[in-house]
């Protein structure tokens, strides 16, 4: 077995075989299957992490069956550094969930709406944790698929682990949506089958997918794909679901649900597609720019703070696709028609785009975490009920500070070096559209993220009743935080990785 | 039109039904079933896909797929109706009612479980 | 002279940032009751600063240079470089620290929230040593940017609705020129394909000649982004607000770090960016010049309607900062060094009125000039050392602003540009007339009720708390030394015209 092929099988099948052990019910199998899942998941993205660096793409067949009718797991740089946040972000989150579900003594109450969270947690994580590294290591769209419906399946139960009406409809709500997207999905594969009789995304794009079935089996995924990411003006779902969910829940589905779609999107359009049209991009980039406003002006008005955090999500995921039309090598949106596609991509809108894509996993999930601590100090959720929580929380203020950070590209953060090559790519191109567009985005960031802030600085109004929140919910929060602060001072072996397959990796 | 043109153009036609009737109909029950149909008008195209390049050569892939597409569709339907009974039992009704978008900030927030 | 293996540490310039990160982040998990921890903490980081700064001032004194870099992506690093130019700025930053810690010390003793002040007051240091390290412009930025979020807290530190206003205020300027400045300084490097500094500048005079319009726009967009913490008008509404803040704070504002940040990037943009040559060329000097003479004029006039005591000391702070950015922009060497010492001069003069107010508003309770009569019966030292700052200010010899203006004026007229004496004139004619009453009202008149009547408790053996008074003392002997003992290589100044003759600018 060379080293890709049993790194691969560790990051799929590691968080699989855990998913089962969680199952058995009882507290030490929920922590022996967090502990197998996030140490293979670990260990496999790490290994791909030296192999991909080394060697550039790896392949696994698995049986040794190839294309067309084996199963082939591929991975390169993109699908490591997702794959490496999704580990990151996973383990802290699977810390924090020990904690956060109690003792779990209640596991054998299955009637009580806690036991029943507590016990089913884990083992829908992990199934979750598979099927999203199932996505990043595809090589074939059928696979995608099947990854997709898994991870829509348990994403959706997760939101209804928590017992309110609210949050029973915001998941029912969330399946529906993620249930229509992955049928659109599949339509456009069928489509694509009938047209190209292949299903192998390095096939496909080797046949330069054009023409009018191309086309609308692109239009078809895109708009599946679009609502699960949760693109304006698909959106509406997003922010029930992921501020109704529990903390851990509502963390996973914000930094590294949303991006398997998004991972996907990136995939088709430009690995397969060759970025399709101009026109498609820049609808792309547009409806970016108007998830980055929307997002952030709502996330203003909301008054409870996992609302904010949660339409805070919306316009972040905004930027993912504004790298869209930077990509393109003439530059788009300068104004100017560009001629026919050169092959040379931006590096510096790749590198940019995914580093915002990273930084905002990290610093998301710090932020869900850090406002779970404070939710679950006082009990309550609205804004002004976390008054004064900074004074007998200052690590998770602190986190929820320095993810804020992130998120508004202020250093040191990722998000900071993030959106100067953005702004690179933009100038450099003259698009100064979406300048203006990065640029006002991080201002309204600092503006929600400074009113959680002062909330929870506001001495006055702080209430008696502190429940002590453990120290380990603490830490992990803060731990991935600093994770986003220090990939902001050291992002060349990030950056480099990137460039390992690059935007197109079969051309 | 081959047969197998059939296939694909009523496959087209069930998937655009089903849609229309998960978007307009209220029902959760609709709605799951809506979903369920979607994927089947899929299979009927995927059945007729290998006619458009050689319709004398069986290709094993669609049938493949159609097998895995219908256990993945059995297991969301069912978690689905899982999920609608849920809603009932919680919220009374087998529609969307609670909006969640209303009544904030919320009274009664999530309350973390102990 | 041998040089030790110290001496030629490269990583030195990180060790001085260092030394105020590391406690600052530690503090920040202390808890509120570990008083003694954590003024031990602080202490010992703010003194191996200094002692830090020593060593790479002598090593730079002998000819030895430092750089540090850390990449962060291909072809941009963070890189921290130890120059005469750095170290003019560092050494006062590492300096004014160590006695704003005593003095932050007395002052809050009482108050809450210590462990959040203290761990941003590091942290603020950091990012100041680290910008006035910065060895490029990307650097420079992520400090820069980095001073603002962290002065945030302290700004906002009394959580009154006044302070949170404050706060609001600032952030507004500071972050909305700090986005322009990322934006200029994203389109410097994609124009100019650099982002390194270098002495002379690194922008090819050609292409500026080539591309007039757009090089103006970059320059507007640094310029708003610097401009703004230099309080050049018209965006310096930022400073008199934020005088709400405690006074070690306010020292820090003013003295330390902030306004101090924003005259150094000045002086980047112009001298190391685009090469004062450059500049003048392009006409973009010239405006800076003129904005700058007129921040003066207008701040002072500004400063004669206060009779809030902070408040004139902040308008003031205004019009001093901008003889920094007249005197870099000027045409000529001895404008420069008049610049850059008044860098220093501003610094160590301003810090003292604000610990003296700072005393007076603690001490007595005094915070307006009309309740300040006979004051300096009360507090003596305390207003000996305001006295030496105020004339100082106005620019009377032997205090070291005399210097600044001197030079200021000499570079003036070297360089063809005879107006700006009369600028000088009216500021130092406007300074006496809002700094004289002050010293009259306090020194003649008679005990002002406001506060002699609630003088019953006996008075304390020192006028004050001697942690406040001592570091009052100590920068208003600096102010004197700096005029004193300007002849010497190791005062500001000498060491101002030493970056001159090095060619470091």
């Amino acid at each position: 077995m060379t080293g890709a092929e049993l790194w691969t099988t560790a990051a799929v099948f590691g968080p699989l075989l855990a998913a089962l052990v969680a199952l058995g019910g009882r507290p030490w199998t929920l922590k022996a299957g967090l502990a197998l899942g996030s140490g293979t998941a670990l260990a496999g993205s790490l290994g791909l992490w030296v192999e991909v660096t080394r060697q550039g793409p790896v392949r696994h067949l698995l049986g040794g069956w190839g294309a067309p009718l084996g199963i082939e797991l591929w991975a390169d740089g993109f699908s490591v550094a997702m794959l490496t946040v999704t580990a990151v972000v996973g383990a802290a989150v699977s810390l924090y969930s020990l904690s956060y579900f109690g003792d779990l003594s209640e596991l054998d109450a299955g009637a009580s709406p806690a036991g029943r969270a507590a016990r089913y947690f884990a083992p829908l994580w992990l199934l979750l944790w598979a099927a999203l590294n199932g996505i990043y290591l595809s090589a074939d769209l059928f696979n995608l698929y099947v990854s997709l419906e898994i991870l829509g399946l348990a994403a959706a139960a997760l939101v209804t682990l928590a017992v309110t009406p609210k949050a029973t409809v915001a998941g029912m709500r969330y399946l529906i949506v993620s249930l229509v997207g992955s049928m659109l999905f599949l339509l456009g594969v069928a489509l694509l089958y009938t047209e190209f009789g292949t299903l192998s995304l390095e096939e496909l794009a080797a046949a330069a997918p054009a023409g009018p079935m191309a086309a609308a089996s692109l239009a078809l995924m895109t708009v599946g794909m679009a609502a699960k990411t949760a693109l304006f003006p698909l959106h509406a779902w997003l922010p029930p679901a992921h501020a109704g969910a529990p903390a851990p829940a509502s963390a996973l589905l914000s930094a590294v649900v949303v991006k398997g779609s998004f991972f996907i999107l990136v995939r088709l359009w430009f690995a397969v597609y060759g970025g399709a049209s101009d026109g498609g991009l820049l609808l792309m980039g547009g409806l970016g720019a108007a998830a980055i406003l929307w997002g952030s002006v709502l996330a203003l008005r909301q008054r409870s703070l996992k609302r904010v955090i949660a339409y805070s999500t919306v316009a972040q995921l905004g930027y993912l696709f504004i790298m869209f039309p930077l990509l393109a090598p003439e530059g788009l949106g300068a104004g100017g028609a560009s001629g026919p596609a050169s092959p040379e991509w931006s590096d510096d809108a790749w590198t940019g785009g995914i580093l915002l894509a990273l930084s905002h996993a990290l610093a998301k999930a710090a932020m869900f975490m850090a406002a779970g601590n404070m939710t679950y100090a006082v009990a309550r959720d609205a804004l002004r009920d976390i008054s004064g929580v900074a004074h007998r929380l200052p690590m998770s203020f602190l986190a929820f500070g320095l993810g804020g950070l992130s998120l508004a590209g202020l250093p040191p953060s990722a998000g900071f070096v993030g959106k100067w090559l953005l702004l690179r790519e933009a100038i450099s191109a003259g698009g100064w559209f979406w300048v203006a567009i990065i640029t006002i985005g991080g201002l309204l960031t600092i503006a929600y993220v400074l009113m959680v802030l002062r909330h929870a600085l506001d001495l006055k109004a702080s209430s008696g009743d502190f429940r002590p929140v453990p120290k380990r919910m603490e830490w992990a929060a803060l731990l991935l935080a600093l994770a986003a602060a220090t990939l902001g001072v050291r992002a060349t072996e990030t950056f480099q990785i990137l460039l390992q397959g690059g935007v197109t990796p079969w051309s | 039109m081959t047969p197998l043109d059939l296939y694909a153009w009523a496959g087209v036609a069930v998937f655009l039904l089903a849609l229309h009737a998960v978007v307009t109909r209220a029902h959760l029950i609709w709605k799951v079933l809506g979903i369920n149909l979607m994927g089947t008008g899929v299979f009927l195209i995927l059945l007729a896909a290998p006619a458009r390049r050689d319709p004398l050569v069986a290709d094993p892939l669609p049938q493949g797929m159609v097998l895995t597409g219908i256990v993945v569709a059995v297991a969301a339907t069912a978690l689905a109706l899982g999920m609608a009974l849920r809603v009932m039992s919680r919220t009374g009704s087998p529609f969307l009612t609670v909006d969640p978008e209303s009544a904030d900030p919320d009274p009664d927030a999530p309350e973390p479980p102990s | 002279m041998e040089l030790t293996p110290l001496l030629t540490w490269s990583a030195l310039p990180l060790a001085v940032v260092l030394s105020s990160f590391v406690p600052g982040i530690a503090i920040m998990f202390l808890r509120e009751e570990q008083t003694r921890l954590r003024n031990t903490l602080n202490m010992a980081g703010a003194v191996a600063k200094v002692a830090l700064v020593g060593l790479m001032l002598q090593g730079v004194a002998a000819g030895a240079s430092y750089e540090w870099a850390l990449e962060v992506i291909p072809e941009l690093s963070l890189t921290l470089r130890g120059d005469a130019l750095a170290l003019l700025f560092v050494t006062l930053s590492a300096v004014l620290w160590l006695v704003t810690t005593l003095y932050a010390i007395a002052y809050l003793e009482e108050s809450e929230n210590r462990t959040r002040f203290f761990a941003f007051f590091s942290l603020c240091v950091t990012a100041t040593t680290g910008l006035a390290m910065a060895g490029d412009l990307f650097t420079f930025v992520f400090f820069y940017e980095a001073l603002t979020w962290a002065t945030y807290p302290l700004v906002v530190h009394k959580g009154t609705p006044e302070a949170i206003r404050a706060g609001r205020t600032y952030l507004f300027y500071t972050l909305g020129a700090g986005a322009i400045l990322v934006v200029g300084a994203v389109w410097f490097q994609v124009e100019a394909g650099t982002v390194q500094f270098a002495a002379g500048g690194v922008v090819d005079g050609a292409a500026v000649a080539a591309e007039p319009v757009t090089w103006a726009f970059i320059f507007a967009f640094l310029l708003i982004g610097m401009g703004v913490k230099s309080a050049l008008f018209p965006i310096h509404g930022w400073l008199p607000t934020a005088m709400v803040a405690p006074a070690p704070v306010s020292a820090l504002l003013h003295a330390v770090a902030v306004v101090k940040a924003g005259a150094f990037g000045v002086t980047r943009l112009l001298h190391s960016l685009f090469g004062i040559e450059v500049a003048w060329e392009m006409g973009a000097a010239m405006v800076v010049a003129g904005l700058a003479a007129f921040t003066i004029v207008y701040a002072s006039i500004r400063a004669l309607a206060q009779d809030d005591l902070k408040k004139v000391l902040a308008f003031s702070t205004v019009s001093q900062l901008s003889y920094i950015a007249l005197g870099v922009a000027l045409l000529d060497p001895l404008a420069h060094a008049g610049g850059l010492v008044h860098l220093v001069h501003q610094g160590i003069m301003k810090i003292t009125l604000f610990f003296c107010a700072g005393l007076v508003a603690q001490t007595l309770g005094v915070k307006k000039i009309s309740q300040m009569g006979g004051v300096a019966r009360r507090m003596p030292l305390t207003m000996a050392a305001f006295t030496i700052g105020a004339l100082g200010m106005i620019g009377l010899p032997p205090v070291a602003g005399f210097l600044s203006k001197w030079y200021l004026g000499l570079g003036a007229l070297g360089a063809g540009q005879s107006w700006v004496i009369a600028v000088l004139l009216a500021s130092s004619l406007l300074n006496a007339a809002y700094f004289l009453p002050i010293l009259k009202t306090a020194y003649f008149d008679e005990p002002d009720p406001s506060w002699a009547e609630g003088e019953k408790a006996p008075r304390p053996r020192w006028e004050a708390d001697w942690r406040m008074v001592v570091p009052a003392l100590t920068t208003a002997g600096f102010s004197l030394a700096a005029g004193l003992l300007a002849a010497s290589s190791w005062s500001p100044l000498g060491w101002a015209l030493f970056i001159i003759e090095r060619g470091v600018l």
